[in-house]
């Protein structure tokens, strides 16, 4: 243990970790499992090609494979660690097995609608997904962006107004990244600007936000509705072919226009951050501003660009929860979406690729959570909404692979100042 | 600083910043009015009506917050303050809980988590209060310990985590509320919280010996709670001040290396600072319980948490500061819902306001710019730090 690194020895605690869990899976859900009935899985919701209707396993058997299904994870998780990789893979097979096995035990003779699960979980990720990466576009260049709920609102708001003024969604989607802009402007004048600190700032923009899009929707939306605030949706757009897969397409491929710009987005985010000179520059400019200074790189300019394209992303995002679903606003209807997204970006290490699985990972245990409660379980709906909090504070705590900001995160830069 | 300066910094600034903020409140206001803005047209009509909407809105905060001419003109003068009574009691806990970010800020933490830390302070301060039957003034005692003590413990695992492994307590107390709003849905449902015969979530009324006396009458809902968040903002002075722990909480807030170098345990004021602020925050909670809902509910944060941010904002970080900031967002908040109710302007109004002032204060060039002010050095307490940091 003594020669490891301090990498290699969170590493080795997380795989004790997963051993730990293992075992206890091993005994809750099969050995002290006295669950009798099968369960059901179904696996179409539309109409795509038929690979598989549903799968019928008695509740031990079920929990007994993926709990084998867990172990593999565990096995990959030491080949990693002897190859001197991240533990990536490992968790995401651990972490299925694992919750495949607590479903085989808990949805005991009930019927689970696998796909529609999938379907429902992108959805609630999307809105976490756009904020995410705005998130991450202030933060890898050193800007701490806590306005993603105000980015969020403020362009769910006004997507949702222009959609219902010129009764069009491509209009409502036009002016929404506009309006995350604008609460980026804001942000970006005061955090690099005037070096407010950006935490402050950020939390103040919200209450900004909150409040303003409240009054207005008080003083005018709820009283012009027909005019103000019932502005039309997009529908899906079915991708032929691609969403016909079993299982995948109709999660994948048969969505609004906006999820479709978030692949995009997201693999641009993804290549340009690594790939691109904009992406190296903006990376610089978060680790190591000085440096990036002296080779001619205009440091404050360039978080001003990425935090101003951060508000455009989170713009789309927002317009998610308008014309991407319901079509009017609601009072404060991001509902703190904004934070969760700033969660996801942490415990996806402030990583593009981290930022999405973290995202899908809250979406998905938010969505199982409304699942287990109309099937009726007896784990109480509340614990299983503090997942994605509980996570971030043992994913910052370092329990399970310590994460870190870029190291300029949040530090105004000026000439002089160090 | 000299008392020229310090004043400045302490009136001017945050004055303007009112004058500011109303101001845009007020342009809001107007251009939000579907009936106004229809006099646009004529210029005259269209600056008469915009003012006296402004006018009247504003008339109604005060009327709400302070005094009101149509109660005392009833029964007694003295009528007329139950809305400054009202006012007093909703600053008692946004003072506590104010004062429990005032204090991490002053040892260089950001204590985003005071709505959990309140939760907590309510729920210990209500289970006491409901479930068991001591005789008077001791039971109050023991409610509010025992909702300072949870609330002490909430806060303390910020500080700990912070101490031990360096995560972020901006982070993990924004993820603190969060559980904490969860946990006390949860709680409300089980059979020990929910009051029997209700299936809302609704916990049973405190006893009647465990409530905090309302010392002007049944009339005026004001308690003995605000003497209780006075002597606490003593304290914090006097802890800041005088003590030895305060001068360490100061030392490692001004300058963690320095402080380091000095023999202080960063680990030890970090843990012990957000104890302290917890339990702060959790007085808050408790007093809330016992002063004024008696019954504890979802809700019972309300945006506490987010308000007691800004009341340390635009205190400047300072116990004195904390608690007229507390009395001044008090008196607007509890004005909003008279503005809502005389003259339909929705109250989010007040947050709007509430941000724009606290906006000014965090951003003093800004308002110096407008008025030409001279530019001196950078407050300290509220500069900015890292996540790493």
């Amino acid at each position: 243990m003594s020669n490891l690194t301090a990498q290699q020895r969170r590493q080795v605690r997380g795989l004790i970790t997963m051993g730990v869990i293992t075992l206890f899976a091993f005994y809750a859900f099969y050995f002290n499992s006295d669950k009798t009935e099968p369960i059901t899985f179904g696996f179409i919701v539309g109409n795509e090609w038929v690979l598989l209707k549903e799968w019928v396993v008695a509740s031990k058997t079920g929990a007994s494979i993926f709990i084998i299904c867990s172990i593999f994870g565990l096995l990959i998780g030491y080949l990693e660690f002897k190859a001197k990789r991240t533990l990536t893979f490992s968790s995401l097979i651990f972490g299925f097995g694992f919750i495949m096995s607590f479903l085989c035990w808990a949805a005991s003779g009930k019927f689970i609608p696998f796909t529609g699960l999938l379907q429902g979980s992108l959805m609630l990720s999307i809105p976490l997904i756009f904020g995410s990466m705005s998130g991450l576009l202030c933060e890898k260049s050193g800007v701490i962006n806590i306005a993603i709920e105000g980015q969020l609102l403020a362009a769910a708001f006004v997507s949702g107004i222009v959609a219902s003024l010129t009764q069009s969604s491509i209009w409502g989607l036009v002016a929404a990244p506009f309006a995350g802009a604008l609460i980026s402007l804001l942000l970006a004048i005061f955090a690099i600007k005037y070096a407010v600190d950006q935490v402050i700032i950020g939390f103040v923009i919200n209450v900004l936000v909150i409040g303003f899009t409240g009054f207005i929707y008080s003083e005018l939306l709820v009283e012009y509705e027909e005019k103000w605030n019932s502005g039309p949706s997009f529908s899906g757009i079915e991708i032929p072919l691609l969403s016909k897969i079993p299982i995948i397409g109709p999660v994948l491929f048969n969505q609004t226009i906006i999820v479709y710009l978030m692949y995009i987005i997201v693999i641009a985010i993804q290549i340009a951050l690594f790939k691109s000179k904009w992406g190296l520059r903006t990376r610089a400019v978060g680790e190591m501003p000085i440096a990036a200074d002296s080779v001619g790189i205009n440091v404050n300019r360039l978080r001003f660009f990425n935090v101003m394209l951060a508000g455009f992303v989170a713009g789309i995002g927002g317009a998610y929860f308008t014309i991407g679903s319901v079509g009017s606003f609601t009072k404060q209807m991001t509902a703190g979406a904004g934070f969760i997204a700033l969660a996801g970006l942490i415990f996806g290490k402030w990583s593009p690729k981290g930022a999405v699985i973290a995202a899908l990972f809250f979406g998905f245990a938010d969505n199982l959570q409304g699942t287990l409660t109309i099937i009726g379980l007896a784990i109480p709906s509340e614990f299983m909404l503090m997942v994605p909090y509980v996570a971030t504070i043992i994913a910052v705590s370092g329990v399970v692979g310590r994460v870190r900001a870029p190291a300029a995160d949040g530090i105004p830069y000026s000439r002089g100042n160090k | 600083m000299s008392l020229i300066q310090k004043t400045k910094k302490n009136i001017v600034i945050p004055f303007f910043a009112f004058i500011f903020a109303f101001f845009i409140g007020g342009l809001v206001i107007v251009f939000s009015d579907p009936e106004v803005m229809s006099n646009l047209k004529s210029p005259g009509k269209f600056l008469t009506s915009a003012l006296s909407k402004i006018g009247n809105s504003y008339l109604a905060v005060f009327q709400g917050s302070i005094f009101d001419i149509n109660l005392a003109r009833g029964e007694s003068f003295f009528k007329g303050f139950y809305p400054l009574s009202e006012t007093i009691v909703t600053a008692t806990p946004l003072i506590l809980t104010g004062l429990a970010v005032t204090l991490a800020f002053r040892s260089g933490l950001f204590n985003i988590g005071a709505q959990g830390q309140f939760i907590f302070g309510a729920i210990g301060a209500s289970y006491v209060g409901f479930q068991f039957d001591l005789p008077p003034v001791i039971h109050p005692i023991a409610a509010i310990v025992a909702g300072v003590f949870l609330a002490g413990i909430y806060g303390g695992i910020v500080g700990l985590l912070k101490a031990k492994t360096g995560a972020h307590e901006v982070i993990v107390t924004i993820m603190l509320n969060y559980i904490a709003g969860f946990f006390i849905l949860w709680i409300l449902k089980t059979s020990v919280f929910l009051r029997p015969g209700r299936i809302d979530p609704l916990a049973p009324e405190v006893n009647p010996n465990s409530r905090l006396s309302q010392f002007l009458g049944e009339d005026l809902r004001i308690h003995v709670g605000i003497f209780v968040a006075l002597a606490a903002a003593l304290f914090v002075w006097w802890l800041l001040k005088k003590s030895t722990l305060g001068f360490k909480f100061r030392a490692v807030g001004a300058n963690a290396n320095a402080a380091k170098s000095a023999g202080i345990s960063i680990a030890f004021v970090t843990t012990s600072t957000m104890v302290l602020c917890g339990g702060l925050a959790g007085l808050g909670g408790a007093i809330h319980v016992l002063g004024t809902e008696y019954a504890l509910t979802n809700n019972i944060g309300g945006s506490l948490g987010f308000d007691a941010i800004t009341v340390a904002l635009l205190g400047g970080a300072a116990p004195l500061g904390t608690v007229i900031a507390a009395l001044l967002f008090a008196a607007l908040r509890t004005g909003g819902i008279t503005l809502q109710s005389n003259t339909g302007t929705p109250a989010e109004i007040i947050q709007v306001i509430q941000a724009l002032i606290v906006l000014f204060i965090a951003a003093p060039t800004l308002i110096k710019g407008i008025l030409r002010l001279k530019q001196d050095s950078p407050d300290k307490t509220l500069t900015a730090k890292g996540w790493n940091g």
